[in-house]
């Protein structure tokens, strides 16, 4: 069993989003170990884009700061290197095209297997592109993972039918950043997947509150929470990972309670 | 020109989110049904006429043909367009797609503020809401134009993101559109981002070639040796090349706002400095860094101060079609001063890039060749600013 299918073994899985570089490597790292200790079941380390279009102001601002703080692709690669020496939960990068496509597609999952990097998810490559980079990371065991978006309707079948790694189920329109409250058919979403795989499928965009997490890994295999993780990390800078913790093991318990 | 995936060679594409995978393709469904109605194209055709003031003119502009002493020169008068711009051409047959799709609202990114005033009008004439991301800098170099699409009922909203430019007026408005689909079309105005977008805008701007090679042909019974207009993302360049593109006689130039030069981080020269990326929904040529981030360009035009070039455009510059040239702020304010006195024509400091490319070429062409210069917009817009560049500080 890969890593990613093992985040969806032992209950409703609990992803964290982190983007690297902000405000700097050591407390990325250290939010990281702060996300696992805290019962994070997969990390998603967010690699800075200059122009993040799927992305809220929340992770747009974190994306800036990381960039101007001069963190570069390779440098990420690095922190994954040394988070692997102690991490045992699967790693994603969360990025845009450009970053991977420039770094040269093949090359980018050379270092993702190197470093120990177990998937990829791209917000701008929908099904239609999937196929310049998908079968890249076949080829080195990582998974290209795919999203459901409330507007994919019949398309659900299709990008089920070939996803990798988890579906990542996008619980509302617009972009990522906390929302009061989430109100697509989740429910709904989660049956056609059902119906097309049986890999695992979390919840993303929108969740902040225990309340939230546990409604939505209720509804699929688990929640997905990046802005209100990385609002603490913009709050506290590097004494963040202390909150980081406390807060994962809030939504942690939170869903399963 | 364009295979079923939207591409041009390996350009192109649908680089986007998955939320909006539905509308694009409905929106390609859609359009595809319109270009074949003969209805729809009577109806666009009418407002062309009518409300545009098209066939915009082919003026022979003797006396710079005399000064420069070498091809003849002729304008292509896009600047007498109603609101001043080809602008008006793509968007007036969006707007009317969208309300045949059923949309009732339109949302619009804008650069120089041209494309934005002329959203703005169609909704206002289709009774539709707008509207327009505009780049937070922008909104001080064009506040005349921030004032006009207020003044025609649209929403303007500055962006702060990022450079506070054109890219960033591109993202917001994505950003927007990701968050309401069902009653709002993204009218993109530039011949880029996904399929079916460079498609749709260059079949609309696709006009501008059609008009100048029948009228060239009443006029000198000949087609042009070259087509010149500047570039940005490409939009007026690409409506003045479209119907050449299999003449092979016809040089198509497009010219490239070089900033303060090539050999400077100050510029927006996509194809002279940028290399084959994925942004804003396409594959196409992007100024970026060695990781693939976007650069912060920079272009004295706000018109042509955009990182990327259409994917139509990075084709035809690999097959060796069009061929692409930097012009800098310096050389573009020079022509924006000469043709005003020389023609009495101000152009769009946007066109000004393509008049002073021109001004290098027609001397070193024969008196026998014909030249055709895209006055893609007039410049009524850029005189506070150009004042400004020249040290003079005057109010709008």
């Amino acid at each position: 069993m890969n890593r990613i299918a093992s985040a969806f073994n032992h209950g409703k899985a609990f992803i964290a989003f982190i983007t690297c570089g902000d405000p700097d490597l050591e407390t990325t790292a250290a939010c990281v170990r702060a996300a696992v200790k805290g019962g994070a079941d997969l990390i998603e380390l967010g690699i800075p884009f200059s122009d993040p279009t799927a992305e809220g102001p929340v992770i747009q601002s974190a994306n800036e700061r990381a960039l101007k703080g001069g963190v570069t692709t390779d440098q990420i690669f690095g922190l994954v290197g040394e988070l692997r020496k102690d991490v045992t939960v699967p790693m994603v990068f969360m990025t845009y095209a450009n970053v991977v496509y420039s770094y040269g597609i093949e090359r980018f999952c050379d270092r993702c297997a190197e470093v120990g990097v177990d998937g990829m998810i791209l917000p701008d490559v929908p099904y239609e592109e999937k196929e310049e980079f998908a079968p890249a990371c076949r080829a080195r065991g990582l998974s290209f993972i795919s999203l459901i978006a409330p507007t994919s309707a019949h398309r659900v079948a299709m990008i089920a039918g070939e996803a990798e790694g988890f579906l990542y189920i996008v619980s509302s329109m617009g972009v990522t950043g906390v929302r009061s409250e989430i109100t697509t058919d989740i429910g709904g979403m989660v049956k056609l997947v059902r119906e097309n795989t049986s890999i695992p499928c979390a919840v993303g965009f929108g969740i902040s509150t225990p309340a939230q997490a546990k409604k939505m890994a209720g509804l699929s295999d688990g929640a997905i929470v990046g802005s209100a993780i990385v609002r603490l990390i913009a709050e506290h800078g590097k004494d963040a990972p202390e909150y980081v913790y406390a807060y994962v093991q809030s939504m942690k318990e939170g869903m399963g309670a | 020109m364009t295979n079923p995936n939207g591409r041009f060679g390996v350009h192109g594409g649908q680089y986007i989110p998955e939320t909006l995978m539905n509308a694009v393709i409905e929106l390609e469904a859609a359009y595809n049904a319109a270009k074949a109605d003969p209805t729809f194209q009577a109806a666009l055709t009418e407002l062309f006429n009518e409300y545009a003031g098209r066939p915009s003119r082919l003026y022979f502009a003797k006396r710079m043909t005399a000064d420069l002493g070498g091809a003849k020169i002729y304008l292509k008068r896009e600047d007498l367009n109603h609101t001043g711009a080809h602008k008006i051409n793509n968007v007036l047959g969006q707007a009317l797609l969208a309300r045949r799709m059923g949309k009732t609202r339109l949302i619009a990114e804008t650069g120089a503020g041209q494309h934005g005033v002329a959203t703005a009008t169609a909704a206002a004439l289709l009774g539709m809401q707008c509207v327009v991301y505009m780049g937070v800098e922008d909104t001080i170099r064009q506040a005349l134009n921030v004032y006009r699409m207020r003044l025609l009922g649209a929403e303007v909203i500055p962006v702060e993101t990022g450079t506070g430019t054109l890219k960033d007026a591109v993202s917001a408005a994505m950003r927007e559109w990701t968050n309401r689909i069902a009653d709002t079309h993204y009218c993109l105005g530039s011949v880029m981002g996904p399929h079916p977008f460079p498609t749709i805008v260059r079949d609309f701007q696709a006009v501008i070639s059609r008009e100048i090679k029948a009228q060239l042909m009443e006029k000198e019974g000949r087609l042009p040796d070259a087509v010149l207009a500047c570039v940005g993302g490409g939009s007026n360049a690409i409506g003045a090349f479209y119907h050449f593109i299999e003449d092979r006689s016809v040089r198509l130039i497009g010219c490239e706002a070089a900033g303060r030069g090539v050999d400077t981080f100050e510029t927006a020269a996509t194809i002279a400095t940028g290399r084959l990326g994925i942004f804003h929904g396409m594959k196409s040529y992007f100024c970026q860094d060695e990781y693939g981030q976007i650069a912060p360009v920079y272009s004295i035009s706000a018109g042509l101060d955009y990182p990327g070039i259409g994917p139509e455009h990075a084709w035809l510059h690999d097959t060796g079609r069009a061929e692409y040239v930097p012009v800098t702020d310096d050389e573009a304010v020079n022509a924006f001063e000469y043709l005003s006195r020389m023609e009495g024509i101000i152009p769009a400091i946007e066109s000004a890039h393509a008049v002073a490319h021109a001004m290098k070429l027609a001397p070193t062409m024969g008196k026998d060749q014909i030249m055709v210069i895209n006055i893609s917009g007039r410049g009524d817009k850029d005189c506070a600013a150009i004042a400004r560049y020249r040290g003079e500080n005057i109010s709008e």
